[in-house]
């Protein structure tokens, strides 16, 4: 085995530019920050592509099968002889993928926002950000580490806050930071448990040994199994709650909330945190735990199963609603994360059923890439606009002929038309969910047809419809047209890697051929909806607002996202405030505080008694202290025995 | 001179202790307040004495005691001069109830 040592390079050098940026940067090099910024995103996207070839190609491979290994390790807290927190770098097929994913998105990211953000106040501010964002991402791929995947995945999540609230001074952006943060801080306290429940039974904190331990029989599982609580056992639980930590990162029902709310922050960090990066953090913890999820807890797999089906469906119908454009992205963003959730959800380990897994984290690459690019797109038309509302865009095909083919890529791949990439990866997602639940197939069809509907809603919306009218400037800078390009290009080929061969669920080969006959269904309804979608939207019409109407209280409550907000509001207003809140309030009100203002008032009334001694006349006091004397004198005389 | 018993001696001293004393919280102004103080330290003076002649009048402990008290009386009249003509320049007076401002 070579030398794998570089890898903590490719963390390291974000963390590096973030340090740089975010001590000197805005006070001495504020517009060149940028360029350093991408420049060390750049030496991590080069090391992350040396590192994959290394591994993919050249030596990741023992009898067939890519193994996981430790490339480096740094012993960080030792609790005990076994247990321990370490800092290290795990390489697996599915963490080296990531490593080149995270890097490439984060580099093209970059690159869009030098043109972006251009003349913004706050640039080098951002681009630290940016770097403390790509710092903690990689560092969550690469974690070795239970402990450690926990720690970056509180870092991504405080980078996450940071950026949303970018724009700080917008009450609204501040506002969905402070519920990013805390809707994923509730998820991750359920994560922390899960971490301790698995981390105590299994004796140990690190993947490789937890997996080996939690999926063979050892007294470690014996123990995690015999115990229960509520009639669930403890692996349940455990597994149970580290889902709920990976369901808050990556939007699932019913902590999905934030992720709307998180497009207040800059389009481009919309691209890389909360489409194409940090949301499939949960995804990709699932996947890292997978082993256990699918040898040992079976009943946790049918969960995220339906978790990620029934949030792929709500998410989209929600999405046929939405006028805010970037809104729209977010639903795509979170019912494509449901996607992968339930593809995950109905994989076994072994044989053919393994399919997907190798399918979840085929779609979680190309999503990667036709998400970044349509929210890039998005962004440039919002750069052009300076709105996110459809009623203000339309026709702009003609103004921005770059933006719309990429765009149009873009919609075509989300969809699932062939060639694009988006077809293999959800037509191998519909094959795994077929083979084990049709209830869970049918779902997923009805979430492609309608995909293809709202991603077509929203091609038409901004780009036909009306007529152009003239603008005073153009398309963007060329450093924000160059992602958008290289992005197209990944949207159309990365359909097109041969991803069994490198990532399945036990690391040996998986061929994964395309069945011509199956796909008809899919492609068929995807079509349907892409028509579907011109129909109503190509030309100026009420045709939508009749069907709209039509549908009345459904539409309404889709448009309203199925009120989850206020559900989630009356539990915490109405609920939490009444029961817990207010008496909380009224003990430290009048209990606490009267018992301190006690103390204070006893102490103020003897104070105010005895205050009078202190008259101010010398010989008053010679005569207290002379008669003090006396007194003593005569206990001394007559008391003392 | 032995033939003087200590109880008069002591009976001296006493009443220079309550004269001064007496002089201590009657009068106003300081610098009687200051003899008064004089008073009081020479009636332990003279107990001093006393006793150490009529108890051990081979030793000499009171009357080093006394010197010391004598001297700690000139120094002690010095602050206190320093002190009246202070409060002098700031009041215009010395007289103590002219001065009553540290109170509560």
């Amino acid at each position: 085995m070579s030398n794998y040592a570089y890898i903590a390079l490719i963390p390291l050098l974000p963390l590096v530019s973030f340090l740089i940026l975010g001590l000197f940067g805005r006070r001495y090099f504020n517009s060149l920050s940028g360029v350093l910024g991408t420049l060390s995103l750049l030496g991590s996207t080069i090391l992350s592509a040396y590192a994959a070839f290394q591994y993919f190609f050249v030596d990741g491979k023992t009898n067939g099968i890519y193994k996981q290994f430790i490339a480096l390790k740094y012993h960080w807290l030792q609790f005990s002889p076994q247990v321990s927190i370490d800092m290290s770098a795990l390489i697996d097929p599915i963490s080296v993928m990531m490593i080149l994913l995270v890097s490439f998105i984060s580099l093209m990211v970059h690159i869009f926002s030098l043109g972006y953000m251009k003349g913004e106040e706050r640039f080098a501010t951002y681009y630290a950000f940016l770097s403390l964002f790509s710092f903690s991402m990689l560092g969550l791929v690469l974690s070795g580490n239970i402990f450690q995947i926990y720690i970056f995945w509180e870092l991504v999540g405080l980078s996450s806050y940071l950026l949303i609230g970018f724009y700080f001074e917008r009450p609204s952006a501040v506002a969905a930071a402070k519920k990013a943060f805390i809707v994923t801080r509730f998820a991750d306290l359920g994560f922390l448990i899960g971490i301790l429940l698995l981390a105590f039974h299994a004796e140990t904190l690190d993947f490789t040994i937890l997996i080996q331990r939690l999926t063979t029989n050892t007294p470690q599982l014996s123990s995690l199994t015999r115990t229960s609580f509520l009639g669930i056992s403890m692996l349940g639980w455990g597994l149970s709650l580290v889902f709920i930590g990976g369901a808050g990162k990556s939007a699932m029902f019913p902590l999905h909330i934030w992720l709307p709310d998180a497009m207040e922050g800059p389009t481009p960090v919309s691209a890389l945190i909360h489409a194409a990066t940090m949301v499939v953090a949960g995804v990709y913890l699932v996947a890292r735990l997978f082993p256990v999820f699918a040898l040992s807890g079976p009943s946790v797999l049918q969960l995220v199963m339906y978790v990620g089906a029934f949030s792929a469906l709500l998410a989209s119908i929600i999405a046929c609603t939405q006028t805010d454009i970037k809104r729209v992205l977010a639903y795509s963003t979170m019912s494509q994360i449901g996607y992968m959730m339930f593809a995950l959800g109905v994989s076994g380990f072994i044989g053919e059923s393994r399919l997907g897994y190798t399918a979840s984290m085929f779609h979680l690459f190309t999503h990667a890439f036709f998400k970044s690019l349509l929210f890039l797109c998005t962004g440039a038309v919002i750069h052009m606009i300076h709105s996110n509302e459809i009623k203000d865009m339309g026709g702009l095909r003609k103004i921005m002929p770059l933006t719309h083919i990429c765009f149009l890529i873009a919609c075509l791949a989300i969809s699932g038309i062939p060639p694009f990439s988006g077809f293999f990866s959800k037509e191998e997602i519909l094959l795994a969910a077929f083979h084990k639940n049709k209830m869970i197939f049918a779902t997923g069809l009805i979430t492609s047809g309608l995909t293809a509907f709202y991603m077509f809603r929203l091609y038409f919306l901004i780009f036909w419809r009306k007529t152009c009218h003239a603008t005073p400037h153009s398309e963007g800078t060329i450093s924000m047209k160059m992602p958008l390009l290289i992005l197209s290009v990944f949207a159309i080929i990365s359909g097109f890697v041969p991803f069994g061969r490198f990532i399945s669920a036990d690391g040996a080969n998986l061929d994964s051929t395309v069945h011509l006959i199956f796909s008809i269904g899919p492609v068929a309804i995807a079509l349907f909806g892409l028509s579907a979608a011109a129909a109503l939207y190509k030309k100026e019409n009420d045709r939508a607002a009749r069907i709209a109407g039509f549908l009345g209280n459904f539409y309404k409550s889709a448009y309203d996202k199925f009120y989850v907000d206020e559900f989630y509001i009356f539990i915490t207003k109405k609920i939490m405030y009444n029961l817990i809140g207010r008496p909380a309030a009224w003990f430290d009100k009048h209990i606490v505080d009267g018992l301190m203002n006690g103390l204070a008032s006893v102490t103020s009334f003897f104070s105010e008694l005895i205050k009078r001694f202190q008259s101010g006349r010398i010989q008053l006091y010679a005569l207290y202290f002379f008669g003090g004397v006396g007194a003593l004198v005569l206990i001394f005389i007559y008391l003392w025995k | 001179m032995i033939g003087i018993p200590l109880t008069h001696v002591l009976l001296v001293s006493t009443a220079l202790f309550f004269i001064g004393t007496y002089g201590l919280f009657t009068r106003r102004n300081m610098i009687t307040m200051l003899m008064a103080i004089e008073l009081i330290l020479n009636s332990v003076n003279i107990n001093f004495i006393a006793f150490n002649r009529y108890l051990y009048p081979d030793k000499l402990n009171g009357v080093f005691f006394t010197l010391f008290i004598i001297t700690i009386a000139a120094a002690e009249a010095a602050i206190a001069i320093a002190i009246i003509i202070n409060l002098y320049r700031s009041h215009q007076s010395i007289d103590v109830q002219d001065a009553e401002e540290m109170k509560y």
